[in-house]
């Protein structure tokens, strides 16, 4: 395995620093953001990597569980700040941790117990990384989900509320919506799924193959992460949007925009 | 004569049996509105626009955010399901919406509406609802309400869009409706023509106050 230095590393920031400047004149706001997610993904993974590497010394299933439970909580941000209409109060928050909670942590510990059945099953090696990636995706299909179905509620209010009132239940009088928002959860992974080997080689396999792992293994490790990830994504997504047309309706049955923060 | 119907002054005793009693209901922008509705005797609404005729009908649904106490048939509008309320009391915005491709799709049993009493064929059920005018789908929106068999008519401006022959369809119809089920109506309407056809009791909203006229 050759090893990258500090210096490889600043060649490809090159990249990103000349794709900054080439786009200040299209749209500075980009380019400010694009140097933040960088410095951002930079800093991230470098902290990420020294408390990997203090976890791994000494793996206690209470430093595995506090690790967790903070990347569930900065993924619950992340899905928060994602929605242009978002749940006011805590269920902006709520919603989006709690629909992750039960899709991620129940397929990575299903993923730890039964499938890959490792001693002890909270060995951080394999636990902190597959949380990472369910967490990941799951949190790109209920943020794409939530945001997808506060925005049709309220562009399409003037229809739900002409179906509510002809006297339609409210599952009657919404189903298109959750229809299309199950759709955009589940189309990124169906996508990945699909062109997987064909168009893409996916990056946890090509990492394993760059390490020096054997091609066979890290295909089996990919689908395995694939499957898992699929039913986190859909779970996490039918999770949050079972919560998230509850709250859309009250229980007369009326649609509750103004339980939206952001503009009409 | 006008008598305000706000706060405790008392009803105006209508012939009727009282079928929707609404009291004290408040909303976003209405105070203290108090009304009965009686069999068989349908009552019209004006005032001017932004005075709150759609807000009361809308609460009156409960469609939205609303205080107060409406009751059907003496039963509290909370021990009623709100989608049974919804059909019992029907409410016809003043634009109707459209969702599906063709018309049938809108209705619960297109075989067994008599879309003939508002001037179509059976065949306007293949129609596209895009290729709709807005007088048709006035016309339509009030067949699909009344598809629910609603005991109460709250129609806001439901002839605005239309010629006079159908108009008079669209009241007749309304007007058969309801002595035939002896529902009770309250419609909307700025037309002073209208009023007088349709109903004997006037009410008047004025400033989030409701106040009733005699009839002449």
């Amino acid at each position: 395995m050759i090893t990258i230095s500090l210096f490889d590393l600043s060649l490809a920031a090159l990249l990103v620093v000349a794709l900054a400047l080439s786009s200040l004149r299209i749209y500075p706001v980009i380019a400010g953001q694009l140097a933040i997610a960088a410095v951002r993904t930079a800093i991230q993974l470098t902290l990420i990597g020294l408390v990997l590497k203090v976890l791994f010394a000494n793996s206690h299933i209470l430093w595995v569980a506090l690790l967790s439970l903070f990347m569930l909580a900065v993924a619950g941000r992340e899905v928060m700040a994602r929605q242009h209409r978002r749940f006011s109060g805590w269920w902006g928050y709520g919603i989006g941790v709690v629909s992750m909670f039960i899709s991620s942590f129940s397929v990575a510990l299903f993923a730890l117990v039964i499938v890959i059945g490792n001693q002890p099953w909270y060995e951080p090696q394999y636990a902190i990384p597959l949380l990472g990636m369910l967490l990941g995706n799951t949190m790109n299909g209920i943020a794409l989900a939530l945001d997808r179905l506060t925005s049709s509620a309220s562009e399409q209010r003037e229809v739900i509320e002409a179906r509510l009132m002809l006297g339609y239940s409210q599952q009657e009088a919404i189903a298109d919506i959750r229809q299309q928002v199950f759709r955009t959860g589940l189309i990124p992974i169906i996508n990945a799924m699909a062109a997987a080997g064909i168009v893409s080689l996916p990056g946890m396999m090509t990492g394993q193959i760059l390490a020096g792992a054997a091609p066979v293994e890290a295909v089996k490790y990919q689908i395995l992460i694939m499957f898992l990830i699929s039913g986190g994504a859909g779970f996490g997504t039918l999770a949050a949007l079972h919560f998230g047309v509850r709250r859309l309706f009250d229980e007369r049955l009326r649609l509750r925009l103004d339980r939206l923060s952001g503009e009409a | 004569m006008i008598v305000v119907m706000a706060g405790t002054m008392s009803l105006h005793p209508f012939r009727g049996r009282a079928l929707l009693t609404v009291e004290h209901l408040s909303c976003a922008v209405l105070q203290d509105i108090s009304l009965v509705l009686e069999d068989a005797e349908p009552v019209s609404l004006s005032g001017a626009s932004g005075s709150g005729k759609t807000r009361l009908l809308r609460a009156i649904a409960d469609l939205d955010l609303n205080t107060g106490s409406v009751s059907l048939d003496g039963v509290m509008r909370e021990a009623i399901e709100p989608q049974t309320w919804r059909r019992k009391v029907g409410y016809l915005p003043a634009e109707s919406r459209w969702w599906a491709t063709t018309v049938g799709e809108h209705f619960r049993d297109p075989r067994t509406v008599a879309f003939e009493q508002l001037g179509f064929g059976h065949e306007v059920a293949e129609w596209k609802v895009a290729r709709l005018s807005s007088g048709e789908r006035q016309r339509l929106a009030v067949l699909r309400l009344l598809e629910n068999r609603p005991r109460v008519l709250l129609l806001d401006e439901p002839t605005a869009n239309l010629d006079a022959a159908n108009i008079e369809r669209v009241e007749a119809l309304v007007h058969d409706y309801i002595v035939g089920t002896r529902a009770a109506c309250l419609w909307v309407t700025h037309a002073a023509e209208q009023v007088r056809r349709i109903a004997r009791h006037r009410l008047v909203l004025e400033n989030s106050f409701l106040a009733q006229v005699e009839a002449a």
